[in-house]
């Protein structure tokens, strides 16, 4: 059975959910082969062998998160060269997309993005996609190369499937070219102990509604240990940071539950979360288009709203 | 400093897009079409800019069909010197690396062989896959600077803040260099009356594939390495309960998610 590279999301070793997504997708392709480019392999060899991991590449490249994607993408090229696999999967975030892209022009391969699903096809490997604000659904296949796939968070059930996943170094050069962009300087942003908006299995947002004041919304948030997103008027109007943005200038989410409130819902946010499982609004405006959408949705003030629902969370949950 | 921005035609997302039948791809003949607006932003940092070293020239370059021509046409309004329109029939149906590649070639002719400093938007507002500015630096050989929400120069090196996810992080590289911006870097000009009159006068030059050197045969539907199978439009979700709040409103709220699951 042919390899599929895995590219593993870590921080400094640490893995992120997606990986362990990606490696139970990537067993319906092939024998799915992690690549650990950085520090930790040997910390994350364990998760990485339980979601079906054969094996596990380790690419000793301690500065390649110093110089964004180029490195990266070598890196990748030079493992694609030397195992032929049948495809490809990187995780479908801002990084992983460029990786993927580069990849794709240095080994001549077809990529996909934003891919919500994955599996063998008649005519290799097929993907399914959201698209347009996520009015229409697109299955595509790549036709040249080694397939190459960027999947979004939360598009696979997470399963167990346990394998050796010996660890295995790799020896990958880096070009100086790959090095030309550097990240001289990284200050972390204070940890709100909330989940990552593109992971969660529930997001609260808040929008123009909230004038500003976002405390109903993570508090309800904290209730249901939700991540906190918030409308592009919110972020415009310097009430939340950027990479709290959901809509189409910012994160597209699409969680098992996502709750609106204060958002009107303007095509600009709706293609951020149309794809929600269960969406729920809360808005004065009972014309608001948000309403359009939702399983539930409550008229009414977020601020009077929210409160009750976050203290009857409380009490359910004991 | 000479500037070249990329920028994208795309089929206006406050309308109803949708796909060819014949093809599987995007129907561009359905809806109205504008300049990207996420490309607004990258004209605007060209602009200013160059207004803020007091000499240089934007060069804006565009690949599309013939409506294409209405995205040069605002930049040149916002005040752009010139434009560049490609356009050849054997390009319809591109995929990202195939537009990548007509657009890295434009981008060397209308620098001469060597841009200074070339800047995209984060991302396209139709495909929105943010793949093309990684496969011009691939393409180009550049430095890749991308997201950035702020932008320097200054000792022949380009600096930019990125807001990432976990961290602001301060990236530099050299020029000459690639840079896609995000829509928090600036707030893009209205065109003024001024600036939508001179623009009649700015040149627009129009090269074909054959200009670039690109054989046909690299691009186009037929040349894509990605194929769309089949697409199918999204079943409308169906409404569900609203319920006006009457001092209740949050506890029905809590019944519901209850009753979901959720709790």
């Amino acid at each position: 059975m042919a390899e599929v590279l895995v590219l593993t999301d870590h921080a400094g070793g640490r893995l992120r959910k997606a990986t362990a997504e990606l490696l139970t997708l990537a067993r319906r392709l092939g024998e799915p082969s992690a690549v650990h480019i950085g520090p930790g392999a040997d910390t994350a060899q364990k998760t990485l062998a339980k979601y079906g991991a054969h094996k596990v590449y380790s690419v000793d490249a301690e500065d390649a998160a110093s110089f964004l994607v180029a490195p990266q993408a070598e890196i990748l090229a030079q493992l694609v060269e030397k195992v032929s696999p049948a495809a490809v999967l990187v995780p479908s975030n801002a990084s992983g997309k460029e990786i993927a892209a580069r990849l794709a022009v240095k080994t001549g391969s077809g990529m996909i993005t934003d891919a919500v699903d994955v599996r063998a096809g008649d005519d290799g490997v097929e993907t399914t996609q959201s698209v347009f604000a996520g009015s229409y659904t697109v299955t595509a296949t790549v036709t040249t190369g080694t397939p190459i796939i960027c999947v979004k968070p939360n598009s696979a059930a997470i399963e167990a499937a346990p394998e050796a996943g010996a660890v295995e170094a790799f020896d990958a050069t880096v070009s100086d070219d790959a090095k030309a962009a550097k990240v001289t300087d990284s200050q972390p942003k204070k940890a709100t102990g909330r989940p990552e908006l593109t992971e969660a299995a529930i997001v609260v947002s808040g929008g123009r509604g909230t004038g500003g004041d976002f405390s109903p919304v993570e508090e309800f948030a904290d209730s249901l240990g939700a991540a906190v997103g918030a409308s592009r008027a919110a972020v415009d109007a310097g009430w939340y940071p950027h990479s709290n943005q959901v809509g189409q200038t910012g994160k597209q989410v699409s969680p098992q539950l996502y709750v609106a409130a204060g958002i009107s819902g303007a095509i600009q946010h709706r293609a951020g979360m149309q794809t929600s499982k269960t969406i729920v609004a809360v808005n004065k405006d009972e014309e608001a288009p948000i309403f359009e959408l939702v399983d539930f949705g409550v008229v009414g003030d977020l601020f009077s709203v929210l409160p009750q629902a976050t203290g009857e969370v409380k009490k359910r949950k004991g | 400093m000479n500037i070249v921005v990329c920028v994208k035609h795309v089929p206006d997302a406050q309308s109803e897009r949708t796909f060819q039948e014949s093809d599987n791809t995007v129907d561009r003949e359905a809806v109205d079409g504008l300049l990207s607006e996420l490309d607004e932003y990258a004209v605007e940092e060209a602009l200013k800019i160059v207004e803020a070293q007091g000499e240089g020239e934007v060069t804006v370059v565009t690949v599309g069909p013939a409506a294409a021509a209405d995205a040069i046409k605002k930049a040149l309004q916002m005040g752009a010197d010139k434009g560049v329109h490609v356009q050849d029939d054997a390009i319809a149906g591109s995929d990202a690396a195939a537009t990548s590649l007509v657009l890295a070639e434009a981008v060397k002719k209308a620098s001469d062989g060597s841009p200074e400093l070339v800047l995209t938007g984060m991302s396209s507002t139709d495909g929105v896959m943010g793949v093309v500015p990684a496969m011009m630096a691939e393409r180009l050989g550049l430095p890749q600077v991308t997201y950035a929400s702020e932008l320097t120069l200054a000792d022949g090196g380009v600096t930019i803040r990125r807001d990432g996810d976990t961290a602001s992080e301060t990236i530099e590289a050299s020029l000459p260099a690639l840079v896609s911006v995000t829509d928090q870097i600036n707030e893009p000009r209205y065109p003024s009356f001024k600036g939508i009159m001179a623009a009649k006068k700015k040149p627009v030059e129009t090269w074909s594939l054959e200009d670039l050197g690109v054989d046909a045969s690299q691009v186009g539907l037929d040349a894509a390495w990605t194929k769309v199978v089949s697409f199918a439009k999204r079943p409308p979700r169906e409404q569900g309960e609203i319920v006006t709040d009457e001092g209740d409103g949050g506890a029905r709220l809590a019944e519901f998610l209850s009753a979901q699951k959720f709790l």
